[in-house]
């Protein structure tokens, strides 16, 4: 690596320079002439003038900075990107779903629909829920379906009382914000020192007023919850319901399905789990299962089968349904990828991607701790994922998770999450996912080792990395404060 | 290690409060607390008149790596938020005890501040958790 920044495009910017084999045919004057004049910009557009080779430079330079899962082991895993094979994209992208309009009538959309249908059938196979919508464009759009679907079956019944959502606290943060989107009441219960929740807690928890509790399994602490069987069993005897954030579904896949752990309703990331980049605050989607007692308040559309032909099913064949989340159902691109990676893995092939994300995570924790890491669950089997905490180092080396993180970068390895869960101090989240080989894992393990003794021997270096990064330690604080970044000419007076 | 001044009293969640002398209780987040936090970059404190219970989310402060509510170690009303800290969170980074106060309150009780962590026992806690 080792460049330097690359200058914003408007730096490159000469006037009357310009791409014009780029420029679209036509008449500019004859298309202007046919706007209202009141319609019509005073002022020109500040728009970069660069010719068609500054602008390919500048886009090719910039991806180069990247530090990508193209060109490097990226263990934020799934949380943020897992690799996604390149066919599932190309698949999506053949020219019959891309020029389908969202308006054609069902009988000119049939393939499409068959593989929405097919989808929906999957997914139910591989959650174990009764029915799917592919609806919600997010996690935590799916989540706010989810937990509005448990307030709708409530309601069903006339039981309006129970408007409280437990939330343990290794939950992701965006349960609470969900259960509270929802017009609920946030109960937080405590997990135990193994990562368990603790049964007394939810017990007392639990009560007439319990809408229903959101758990993550494997939970964000990177190991499996044991008592679950116990946990629905508390949460369904006082009449609540039981929500899944599909999250860490990675670990699981093809393994434990929540349908059978219990679970009522649950959302995946198809665009964690399923093929689709994600991280960069791009489309995704959260589709929902759901088990049979909250399969009329799924969101409409979705896809129905009748004999040989798809249709949609709207509000007339749902009429308890909590509504429509999107316009037309979803992000049908996202949505492609997911039919077209679950095709090409089969059954077969989804168990083994739980099986090595789980195996890899487990290599990678082992190795670490004999290499003298402390793990924070050290009696726990890792999930896909596992936390190392620099509890110790921060304490005796005063060297913190930053700082590894950040000399992780200059050994040619993305840092893996950090200071993330929050339960945990000086904490790394780590996992590899399932396409890593071992050699990746073992080149990992041996900067790690070596970082580790870098922090023994020379406590500065770490403090100063990267070294080797276009830039070295950027200013979080004013990230986070300065929200306007909108390039402006340095002497324009705007 | 850090500072844990001996004229306050804690709670577990890391928060101090301290007895001025007409009689209110200025409350803030330890020294550990903000260590921990790293750099804040938002404060939100509650609106005068607030009643808050023991023990109930009174405050959130965000920092680079977090947000975390601040829990009311005693019950009373809100008579005063830190206005300094909306444009300049980093007093609590800076001077946690003292400039870097969150919110002053009308304690229901006096003798609720007894039933707060004493300095000792909360260093105490502080130890145990570094174990």
């Amino acid at each position: 690596m080792n460049q330097t920044l690359e200058k914003s495009i408007f730096e490159y910017s000469q006037p009357g320079r310009g791409a014009f084999a780029q420029h679209p045919p036509g008449d500019d004057a004859a298309a202007l002439e046919a706007l209202p004049p009141a319609l019509r910009r005073r002022t020109p557009p500040r728009l970069p003038e660069v010719s068609e080779l500054d602008a390919v430079r500048h886009f090719t330079r910039l991806s180069q900075l990247n530090f990508s899962i193209d060109t490097n082991f990226y263990p934020l895993g799934s949380c943020t990107m897992k690799y996604n094979p390149k066919a599932c994209n190309q698949y999506a992208m053949l020219p019959e779903f891309l020029a389908r309009h969202p308006l054609a009538p069902d009988t000119q959309g049939q393939g499409f629909l068959a593989c929405m249908f097919e989808l929906q059938e999957m997914l139910k196979d591989v959650t174990g829920m009764k029915a799917v919508s592919l609806n919600p464009m997010a996690g935590a759009h799916g989540e706010f379906a989810g937990v509005a679907m448990i307030r709708a079956y409530h309601r069903a019944r006339g039981d309006l009382a129970r408007n409280e959502i437990i939330v343990p606290e290794a939950a992701h943060g965006t349960n609470p914000a969900t259960a509270t989107m929802c017009g609920c009441v946030v109960k937080e219960i405590p997990v135990d020192a193994q990562g368990d929740v603790d049964l007394e807690a939810l017990a007392k928890a639990v009560g007439p007023n319990t809408a229903g509790i959101m758990l993550t399994n494997p939970s964000t602490l990177g190991v499996f919850e044991r008592k679950i069987e116990a946990v629905a069993k508390l949460v369904h005897g006082a009449g609540g319901l039981l929500y899944y954030d599909g999250a860490n579904l990675n670990a699981i896949l093809g393994k434990v399905r929540p349908g059978d752990m219990g679970f009522d309703v649950i959302h995946m990331n198809l665009h964690k789990t399923f093929s689709t980049p994600h991280g960069g605050g791009g489309p995704g989607a959260g589709a929902v299962g759901v088990s049979a007692r909250l399969e009329p308040f799924l969101p409409v559309p979705v896809v129905g089968r009748e004999g040989a032909a798809y249709r949609w099913l709207s509000e007339a064949e749902r009429p308890q349904s909590i509504g429509r989340l999107s316009a037309f159902m979803g992000n049908a691109g996202v949505l492609l990828r997911a039919y077209v990676y679950m095709r090409m893995l089969g059954h077969e092939g989804m168990s083994r991607v739980g099986e090595f994300a789980t195996l890899n995570a487990n290599y990678l924790m082992v190795r670490l701790k004999e290499a003298g890491f402390d793990l924070a669950y050290p009696t726990r089997r890792a999930s896909h994922e596992f936390i190392i905490t620099l509890k110790r180092q921060a304490r005796e080396l005063n060297v913190t998770a930053m700082d590894v993180a950040k000399r992780l970068l200059d050994y040619g390895f993305h840092a893996p999450t950090t200071y993330f869960p929050l339960l945990v101090p000086e904490c790394l989240l780590i996992e590899p996912t399932e396409t890593e080989s071992r050699e990746t894992l073992d080149a990992f393990i041996e900067a790690m080792v070596a970082i580790l003794g870098e922090a023994q021997t020379d406590a500065a270096r770490l403090k100063g990395a990267p070294y080797t990064m276009p830039v070295r330690r950027l200013d979080d604080v004013r990230a986070a404060k300065q929200l306007e970044l909108t390039w402006k000419p340095v002497n324009s007076a705007v | 290690m850090s500072q844990v001044p001996a004229e306050l009293k804690y709670a577990k969640s890391h928060e101090w409060a301290r007895l001025l002398p007409d009689g209110r209780v200025e409350i803030g987040i330890t020294d550990h607390a903000q260590q921990a936090l790293g750099d804040l970059v938002f404060v939100e404190v509650p609106e005068t008149g607030r009643v808050l219970e023991a023990g109930a989310a009174c405050a959130v402060v965000e920092s680079v790596k977090a947000a975390s509510d601040v829990y009311a170690p005693i019950a009373g009303t809100v008579v005063e938020g830190n206005a300094e800290l909306a444009a300049t969170p980093e007093l609590i980074n800076q001077d946690c005890y003292g400039r870097g106060w969150l919110i002053r309150v009308q304690p229901d009780s006096h003798a609720a501040l007894d039933a707060l962590l004493t300095p000792e026992a909360y260093a105490a806690v502080l130890a145990s958790a570094e174990a």
